[in-house]
């Protein structure tokens, strides 16, 4: 999902705070196509990813393009009201219990020599590495690819070779989007969420993709594995309810000694 | 202008005897939020360094002065300035590190909120200090200890906190100190270039802030008596105290306060009737759409906006 924010503010410098609750919703769609319709969240992520898209594609039409050129305050602002609407529409529609989606994979495990492997764990990483490449294929070998790419490098020259930069934006959020939504598909068999998931989602997102580098999609990726042997790691030694601590300090360094991230190109 | 402050001052001194304990309930929040808010708009709003951790100073400013008092029998009336003072130094550090490294915009705001993330597991995490059950307060009803029978005298505390803070950001918008702040506000670069020390009044800002925020602590603990990790040093106390600067208008001597007016008895009014028809949280989605709409019709706020409308001339936003 960090690949799906690091789009988003890559290409158009918009902060997206409402990126947790986003997730979430993908997950909750996730859980309704599993028990009204049966389909499991391994084949319902297209769907997810789908709907997000149309989401995205909205929020950016509706709200994101008014202000794109108000400082960046503004934007943070705005999508945390957008976070707050779309976390307590979760919280009315699904209520605050904690859920989970039955996957058949979810109960499988599967040893490799002499590892223990949670199959759901497994296939949930494999289709994430398969959407990430496929994203990386998109950016870098699509002429629509190209065109985001443009504008994330240059609005005012993407604009003079006759870009539409509107609706470009539109495309990206949406695709951002899009990837939340699979993303909130794909571990919703494996994390219990609620409702107020969204914000720690959201902050745990901005943690990977700070340390990773703003607008890199390797450095999202490889941010969300150093956040997580981060986390693990001080789940280990330490006390588990500590390992976010971990994070957060990581977070702190990386802000101040390489605000653009490990990966990033250069500081704004 | 003056006269309808004092108007209302007066109005507000005397209403409480007309007041049932539930309205004064909601005043008495009206004033805190209003106070908060206040302390933040010094640095978030006059200086626009957005911070969005300022939950961590409510938080360490209440420990500090709950565990006092419990442990070591000091009044919370002395309490309170430790508490301040050391939300202070927090304040202190947050700010040299963003300034020193020149953190700007979004990853100021991330900054500020990982402090105040760290400060949240690190309290809940010291069972010292009460881990993630938190900090209880016996009542004992006397004035010594902070505690009151009687919620009018919560009510004029909180009125005064208020106006103290108000009092403050008057004095700072009147000096050289205040359009420094307005100026790196509106371009920090340009400021910068006009040999203006940045640094050092962003610092001065934040000082004065957390140790506003931090006083208002103590009156959070000794009016709830509870603390816990997840409430006071969470986001979403954060978002609280800035979202009614915001909405009132960030900057402005009347904004946070009117944003409070507007905001802390539609949010207690709404938190009622949708909790008892079972619709928990309905009360943040009027918060998102607020927040949303403001953003995006009345970015200044709607401090400025009321004050153009009455002044009835049409002067362009800047």
């Amino acid at each position: 999902m960090a690949v799906g924010l690091t789009l988003i503010f890559g290409v158009m410098r918009v902060v997206n705070f409402a990126h947790g609750d986003m997730m979430v919703w993908g997950m909750y769609l996730a859980l309704m196509l599993s028990t009204r319709v049966g389909l499991d969240p391994y084949v319902s992520f297209v769907v997810c990813a789908a709907a997000l898209f149309g989401l995205g594609v909205v929020v950016q039409r509706g709200l994101v393009d008014r202000i794109i050129d108000a400082p960046h305050e503004m934007q943070i602002l705005l999508m945390l009201g957008l976070a707050l609407v779309l976390e307590n529409l979760a919280l009315v529609a699904f209520g605050p219990e904690p859920v989970r989606v039955r996957s058949p994979l979810s109960a499988a495990t599967l040893w490799i020599g002499p590892l223990y492997v949670d199959v759901a764990r497994l296939v949930t990483f494999a289709v994430a590495l398969v959407l990430t490449l496929g994203l990386y294929l998109f950016l870098f070998r699509t002429e629509l690819g190209r065109l985001i790419r443009a504008s994330a490098d240059n609005t005012y020259g993407a604009q003079v070779i006759g870009a539409d930069v509107r609706r470009i934006y539109a495309a990206a959020f949406g695709i951002g989007a899009a990837c939340v939504g699979a993303a909130g598909a794909l571990v919703s068999p494996i994390l219990p969420f609620q409702p107020p998931s969204g914000l720690s989602l959201s902050v745990a997102s901005f943690n990977i993709v700070i340390i990773g580098g703003m607008g890199s999609l390797l450095g999202a990726f490889v941010g969300g594995l150093l956040v997580s042997v981060a986390e693990s790691l001080g789940a280990v030694f330490l006390k588990p309810s500590l390992k976010e601590l971990f994070s957060f300090s990581l977070l702190i360094v990386i802000l101040l000694f390489r605000p653009a991230g490990l990966f990033g190109k250069r500081a704004s | 202008m003056k006269w309808l402050a004092l108007a209302g001052l007066a109005v507000l001194l005397v209403l409480p005897a007309a007041l049932s304990s539930y309205a004064t309930t909601i005043f008495i929040l009206i004033f805190f939020y209003g106070f908060l808010g206040q302390a933040w708009n010094v640095v978030g709003g006059y200086a626009g360094q957005l911070s969005a951790g300022h939950a961590a100073f409510v938080g360490i400013g209440g420990y500090t002065a709950a565990l006092l008092s419990n442990e070591l029998g000091l009044t919370p009336w002395l309490g309170m300035f430790v508490g301040a003072a050391l939300a202070t130094v927090l304040g202190a550090l947050v700010g040299y590190l963003g300034f020193r490294f020149g953190l700007r915009g979004f990853y100021f705001v991330l900054l500020t909120v990982a402090f105040a993330e760290v400060c949240r597991i690190l309290v809940s995490n010291i069972d010292a200090v009460g881990g993630a059950l938190g900090l209880y307060i016996t009542f004992t009803g006397n004035p010594r200890q902070f505690q009151f029978q009687d919620p009018r005298a919560y009510y004029y505390l909180a009125l005064g906190f208020m106006l103290l803070a108000t009092g403050v950001a008057a004095v700072i918008e009147r000096r050289r100190f205040g359009m420094y702040l307005s100026a790196i506000r509106e371009d920090e670069t340009a400021c910068e270039a006009l040999g203006v020390n940045t640094f050092k009044y962003k610092m001065l800002a934040m000082l004065v802030s957390s140790f506003l925020t931090g006083l208002g602590g103590t009156f959070y603990a000794f009016y709830l008596f509870s603390l816990q990790p997840a409430t006071v040093f969470g986001i979403p106390l954060s978002v609280e105290i800035v979202i009614r600067p915001v909405i009132g208008g960030a900057g402005t001597l009347v904004g946070p306060i009117l944003g409070s007016f507007i905001l802390t008895p539609l949010a207690e009014v709404s938190r009622y009737y949708f909790g008892q028809s079972g619709l928990h949280g309905a009360h943040l989605i009027v918060y998102g759409a607020l927040l949303v709409t403001v953003v995006l019709f009345l970015p200044q706020g709607a401090y400025p906006f009321l004050r153009r409308l009455f002044a009835g001339q049409s002067r362009s936003a800047p």
